[in-house]
């Protein structure tokens, strides 16, 4: 699979500048930490690369024809669904449930599966948001402050989960703190 | 979902009582017919074919239009919702089909067609609006970070109405249904009585008028009552079936 190249990318919302004229490479097969400072970008970065937002200048490329997958700042659940229907919404239909079950034993969410995503606790709804993420069939998958609200011992948990599930594969990571990006990145590009 | 009227069986014993004891006041049956003279003119009419005929003529046409008009709401809601030329091309339509006068309409509808089916287009003309403009506020106002979620997640279309679309658009149908379907029932009455379609309780009201013949009156006015309730209980029944049947998440999906 090819990498993911940024040439001479510019975006505004206004008269704020965002980027100006940004060159980036995100190699494919590795996890590449994107850092910066709140309110420098990243998250419209993302966006760019999953096609959510218009571009003012400059092109993208190596992400034509590819499955993407994401877990975004917010977990952007269908709350009258179940945690375990949200995860298969985005899944092939030939998903199997206890398997998908069994995953969610895996970090932490065994006996949510059949309740609505609107009575979760907000790290439930995480983890389910990051699973959906994990589980879904993609080429390259964006995560977008994904361990956001998950406590120390839970993150790790998760994290540990990821690391596994992500090996060998094109992850972009956007983060601020530096021990996630320590503990997944195989790359990291400050912005 | 939805909004409950409550009727209390005390309260509707109260009212009864009071005109009972009305037109006991009065004590003519031109003027105020008694609740029981009423019940028995009913039984009378209950045993005749012309009756239930008579019922299910005025049933058939006022539910065809409501469901005719439902399905295009629905339908014109989704492509205005796609296409603002659309919506922009349709938004003095449905303001005039809201804010014309329901009697110029059916004089117009007489001018024009037979008056057979004209309950049928006149409870349509009243429903239409209601559902179209409920159902295409319910699109616009969809959570859009989900259809982003399945924008990235290239969750098929079929996928994104059924789980997306439809549970949040449903509330906005819901409510349009509730309050059409009373209307729909009152205009598409109004429309036979002027119109007269042979068979019709319109015809049956506008013969009660004429003679004068205040239980035949009342009788059919509490036909048509309870017909447009059993009417809105069934449909809103409907509603909330198909509303739960779309977002329940099967393994053949």
């Amino acid at each position: 699979m090819e990498d993911i190249y940024i040439s001479g990318l510019s975006k505004s919302f206004g008269s704020k500048k965002v980027f100006d004229s940004l060159n980036l490479t995100i190699k494919s097969g590795v996890t590449t930490c994107v850092m910066a400072p709140s309110g420098a970008g990243k998250t419209t970065l993302l966006r760019i690369l999953m096609g959510l937002e218009a571009v003012d200048g400059g092109s993208v490329t190596g992400l034509e024809g590819k499955r993407f997958s994401a877990v975004f700042q917010e977990e952007r659940l269908c709350e009258g669904m179940t945690a375990a229907d949200n995860i298969r919404l985005v899944m092939s239909p030939s998903a199997s449930l206890p398997a998908i079950l069994a995953e969610m034993d895996r970090i932490g969410l065994d006996s949510c599966g059949d309740q609505p995503a609107a009575e979760l606790s907000g790290g439930m709804r995480r983890r389910v948001g990051i699973l959906r993420a994990l589980l879904a069939e993609y080429d390259v998958l964006f995560l977008d402050e994904p361990f956001k609200g998950l406590d120390e011992a839970l993150k790790e948990q998760v994290m540990a989960y990821v690391r596994e599930k992500t090996a060998g594969k094109t992850v972009v990571f956007v983060t601020h703190d530096r021990a996630e990006a320590a503990v997944l990145a195989d790359e990291v590009i400050m912005l | 979902m939805r909004e409950r009227h409550e009727i209390r069986l005390w309260a509707v014993l109260f009212w009864i009582a009071v005109w009972q004891l009305a037109s006991m006041r009065l004590d003519s049956d031109i003027l105020l017919v008694s609740p029981f003279r009423v019940l028995c003119r009913l039984g009378e009419l209950a045993l005749t074919a012309a009756f239930w005929r008579a019922a299910c003529f005025t049933l058939s046409r006022i539910a065809s239009g409501f469901f005719l008009a439902a399905a295009s709401g629905v339908l014109l809601a989704a492509v205005a919702s796609r296409y603002s030329r659309i919506r922009e091309l349709l938004a003095p339509v449905m303001l005039a089909a809201r804010s014309v006068p329901v009697a110029s309409f059916i004089i117009l509808a007489l001018i024009w067609f037979s008056s057979e089916n004209l309950s049928v287009l006149i409870s349509f003309l009243m429903v239409l609006p209601v559902i179209y403009v409920n159902v295409l506020g319910g699109i616009r106002c969809v959570d859009r970070q989900l259809l982003e979620m399945a924008q990235v997640f290239r969750v098929p279309k079929i996928r994104v109405v059924r789980y997306i679309y439809v549970p949040q658009v449903m509330p906005y149908f819901y409510t349009a249904c509730s309050v059409s379907l009373g209307m729909c029932w009152k205009a598409g009455v109004a429309a036979e009585v002027i119109g007269m379609p042979k068979g019709s309780v319109g015809e049956r009201l506008q013969q009660a008028k004429v003679y004068l013949d205040t239980p035949d009156l009342f009788a059919w006015t509490l036909v048509i009552v309870t017909a447009s309730l059993f009417f809105e209980k069934i449909v809103l029944l409907l509603v909330d079936k198909i509303a739960r049947a779309c977002s329940a998440m099967r393994a053949g999906r």
